[in-house]
C-alpha cells in the first residue's frame, strides 16, 4: 500500500516536472535582461576586468561569494570535527 | 592505504604532480582574463593533492602536511577575503579600490575585444588568490581527514 | 508544449533520476548519489536559462566575433551552487561513515529497526 502511494506520487511529480520544463519560454530568449545588459556594458570600465563572470561574482555580487565562503568553511570545520571524534573514540 | 600503489604509479605521479600544480596556479592567477578564477583553480590544486595522497599512501606524506596546518591556512584565506572586502569601506562594502588607479593591478582596459593584459582588474586578482587558498587547503584537509578516519576504522 | 526546449527537458530528466534514486534505493551511498544528481540537474537548468541565440561567452579576451553575449549572472550563481553542493556532499558522506561505524550496516531498512 505504501509502495503504491510512493510510486503514484513519484509519477505525478515526474509528469509535472517534464510538462513544466517543456512549456517554459523558448530556448534562447531569456526573460529579464536589463541588469545583465548593464553588467555587460559597464564591466570593463568599472571593474577593469575582461571576464564579466568574475566581475559579477567578486565585484557586483560579492556578498553572495562571502556567504558561499562561509558555507564552505562551516562544512570543512564540521567534517574535521566529526573525524576527530572518530579518532578519539578509537583510543 | 598505508603503503600506496606500485612503483609505476609513484614515478608517473612524481613527474605529473608539478605540472598539475602549475596549471592550478595558472587558472587562479588569470581569473580576471580567461574562464576560471579562485574556486576552479583551487579545485584543480586540491585534486593534484588527492593524486599525491592516493599514490603514496598516508604514510608517505606524514611529515609533509597535517590537518592542523591545512586548517590554519584555510582560516587565513577566509580572513584575507573578508579583509579585502572591508578595504574599500569608505565608499561601499566590496568596493573595487584599485581599479583604474595606476598602482598595483590598476591599468585601464581598452573597451571591446582585446588581448588581455595581466595587470588589470583592481582588487579581483587578490580576491582570487584568497579564495583559491581557502578552497585548496579546505578540500585537501577534508580528503586527508577522511582518509585517516577510514584507515583507522578498517584497522579495528 | 514546445519541442525546441530539449535542454530544459534534459535537465528535468536528470532531476527526476535523482529523485528516483532517493526514493527507491536501499543503500545509503546510492541515496547520497541521488542527492548529488539532483544538484547537478539544478545547476544545468540554471546555466541553460541564460542562453541567447547565437551568443558568445561573456569574456572580452580574444573574443571570436562581436556578437550578442550570453547572460553572465546565471553562470555566477551556478558557481556558488556547485560549491554549496560540494559542502553538502562532504558532510553527508561523513555522516554515512559515522552511521556505518555505529550500526555496522548501510541498509536503510535495518537502521530503522535497530534501536540504541
Amino acid at each position: 500500500m505504501k509502495r503504491a502511494l510512493v510510486l503514484v506520487s513519484f509519477l505525478f511529480v515526474g509528469a509535472f516536472l517534464l510538462v513544466a520544463a517543456a512549456s517554459l519560454r523558448p530556448f534562447g530568449e531569456p526573460a529579464l535582461t536589463a541588469m545583465d545588459d548593464h553588467f555587460l556594458a559597464n564591466a570593463q570600465r568599472e571593474a577593469a576586468a575582461n571576464n564579466v563572470v568574475t566581475a559579477v561574482v567578486f565585484d557586483y555580487r560579492g556578498f553572495d561569494t562571502l556567504g558561499e565562503a562561509t558555507v564552505l568553511f562551516a562544512a570543512v570545520v564540521g567534517v574535521l570535527a566529526l573525524f576527530r571524534r572518530l579518532q578519539e573514540d578509537e583510543r | 592505504m598505508k603503503s600506496g600503489m606500485s612503483i609505476i604509479v609513484r614515478t608517473v605521479t612524481r613527474l605529473v604532480y608539478g605540472l598539475a600544480l602549475v596549471y592550478g596556479f595558472y587558472v587562479i592567477m588569470h581569473g580576471h582574463l580567461t574562464p576560471g578564477g579562485g574556486f576552479q583553480g583551487g579545485a584543480v590544486v586540491a585534486s593534484a593533492f588527492a593524486l599525491l595522497l592516493v599514490a603514496f599512501g598516508s604514510a608517505g606524506i606524514k611529515g609533509l602536511l597535517n590537518a592542523h596546518l591545512l586548517q590554519t591556512l584555510e582560516e587565513l584565506g577566509a580572513l584575507a577575503f573578508l579583509g579585502l572586502g572591508f578595504a574599500g569601506i569608505g565608499t561601499a562594502f566590496f568596493y573595487n579600490l584599485l581599479a583604474n588607479t595606476g598602482s598595483c593591478f590598476g591599468a585601464t582596459v581598452a573597451l571591446g575585444p582585446n588581448v588581455g593584459p595581466l595587470d588589470t582588474g583592481g582588487i579581483l586578482p587578490l580576491m582570487n588568490w584568497a579564495v583559491g587558498l581557502k578552497v585548496m587547503t579546505g578540500i585537501a584537509a577534508v580528503v586527508l581527514a577522511m582518509l585517516i578516519g577510514a584507515r583507522q576504522e578498517e584497522a579495528e | 508544449m514546445n519541442l525546441g526546449n530539449m535542454p530544459f527537458v534534459a535537465a528535468a530528466l536528470l532531476i527526476l533520476l535523482g529523485i528516483y534514486a532517493v526514493l527507491f534505493k536501499r543503500n545509503l551511498i546510492k541515496i547520497v548519489l541521488g542527492i548529488s544528481l539532483v544538484e547537478t540537474g539544478v545547476n544545468l537548468l540554471l546555466v541553460t536559462l541564460g542562453y541567447r541565440t547565437d551568443g558568445i561567452a561573456p569574456i572580452f579576451t580574444l573574443a571570436p566575433r562581436a556578437g550578442p553575449m550570453v547572460l553572465p549572472t546565471p553562470q555566477a550563481l551556478t558557481l556558488t551552487s556547485i560549491v554549496i553542493g560540494l559542502a553538502t556532499t562532504a558532510l553527508l558522506l561523513s555522516f554515512v561513515v559515522w552511521i556505518h561505524r555505529h550500526y555496522g550496516t548501510l541498509d536503510v531498512r535495518k537502521i530503522k529497526e535497530l534501536r540504541g
